[in-house]
């Protein structure tokens, strides 16, 4: 079955119909993002204790992703501007970078997901509290661990590793006293009985508000990704044949996804700011 | 239903236009990746206050984000149906972000205040 197209811009607006609707379509997404940011600025401004997120988050690797973000949005504008001149070849190649840098973005951003439902918190009986690593009948770094999954699995203890620095809390400046003590106590591991503990929970989101929002948003945003880079890798398989058949169809089809995703580039750059760095 | 098969040299008039917008392209990308380091270096430094850090960072956010809009989606010269349509975004945006801030203002700054009183504590006041 052929699917109605058209490439005239039409009289009224000057613009065909595809371009319409991805900016209808982006209106809805900004739309979308906007009741989540609200929600993070009513969740943030209300709590008693927001978390120093430089102690949670890696920043090097965020800034890493942020760049390969913004080379893939000036890849996927000059595929475009390959095809408008006519050199299907050069479209090959930066659409094809497009496609690498999305994969690097979900890649290390599955690294970052995973680096966090391996990390705990731990509150105990007695009132101490702590961010760490676990290991649990031998198993290093499980997942999803809980303190209801441990008396479940009628585990007795566990082995806890502690961060050098609590999480949340600001880091110390280098070379200060705090610092020193931090490096000290690096990596202190004890046993830990799980009679004694009163909450045991990974950096997921029913760890605390800032994760949910955390996850919350970057998870939307990588479904977008994903979405993305499913989209542009279809068009940059059938190229060949589409746009010797029908190049302006092509041409605006490039046109309308690269729109999509300098959208997904430009709430990344807001997202990364507030999640990462404030 | 309406098929344009148009030929690959329709593109042709395009050819000069595109291809000396490139340079401009790269710039951007540039400008982009020196905000990014700018917003990391800004979230090191202190200026004063927290809300003064964040406000100096989502300054620079909003910076990257107009070149992206402006330049790589093409709005600095759009036709005129979207300028319309992102305006009305603009505007229900621009509400549901003040209107959450304005909003917040109410909120109590520590919940105490809110939680129940424990057992004995209900029970001593009565």
């Amino acid at each position: 079955m052929d699917i109605p197209y058209t490439t005239t811009p039409r009289e009224d607006t000057g613009l065909y119909n595809a371009k319409i609707g991805i900016w209808l379509f982006l209106a809805s997404e900004v739309m979308l993002f906007g009741a989540l940011f609200s929600s993070y600025i009513l969740l943030r401004v209300g709590a008693d204790w927001w978390p120093a997120p430089r102690s949670i988050l890696n920043i090097p690797i965020g800034t890493f992703n942020t760049a390969v973000l913004i080379i893939s949005s000036v890849t996927v504008v000059l595929a475009w501007a390959s095809l408008k001149m006519n050199r299907l070849d050069r479209f090959k190649i930066f659409q094809g970078i497009t496609i690498l840098c999305a994969l690097i973005f979900v890649g290390v951003k599955s690294y970052e997901y995973s680096e966090k439902w391996m990390h705990y918190e731990i509150w105990t009986k007695d009132g101490q509290n702590y961010s760490c690593h676990i290991e649990v009948n031998g198993k290093k770094n499980p997942m999803f661990y809980t303190h209801n999954k441990l008396a479940e699995q009628n585990i007795t203890e566990i082995t806890v590793t502690k961060d050098p620095h609590k999480y949340g809390d600001p880091l110390p400046d280098k070379g200060s006293a705090e610092a020193s003590s931090a490096a000290d106590h690096a990596h202190e591991t004890v046993v830990v009985q799980t009679a004694d503990i009163k909450r045991l929970s990974a950096f997921v989101p029913a760890h605390s508000t800032y994760f949910a929002i955390y996850f919350t948003l970057t998870g939307l945003h990588a479904l977008h990704v994903i979405g993305g880079v499913v989209v542009m890798f279809y068009l940059w398989v059938t190229a060949g044949a589409w746009f010797k058949s029908r190049p302006e169809q092509f041409t605006n089809r490039i046109e309308v996804s690269g729109l999509f995703w300098h959208f997904v580039d430009l709430v990344w750059i807001f997202l990364f700011p507030i999640l990462y760095l404030m | 239903m309406s098929h344009d098969h148009s030929p690959a040299t329709a593109h042709a008039h395009d050819d000069h236009d595109v291809s000396k917008h490139i340079k401009g392209y790269l710039m951007i990308g540039g400008f982009l990746l020196i905000g990014t380091a700018l917003t990391v270096w800004a979230a090191t430094m202190h200026f004063g206050s927290d809300a003064l850090n964040i406000g100096i960072g989502l300054l620079i956010a909003t910076a990257k984000a107009s070149l992206v809009a402006l330049y790589f989606m093409h709005l600095i010269s759009e036709k005129t149906a979207i300028y319309m349509f992102m305006s009305v975004t603009v505007f229900f945006f621009t509400g549901l972000v003040v209107l959450t801030l304005w909003a917040s203002h109410d909120l109590p700054l520590n919940s105490e205040h809110l939680r129940l009183p424990k057992p004995e504590a209900a029970a001593a006041a009565h």
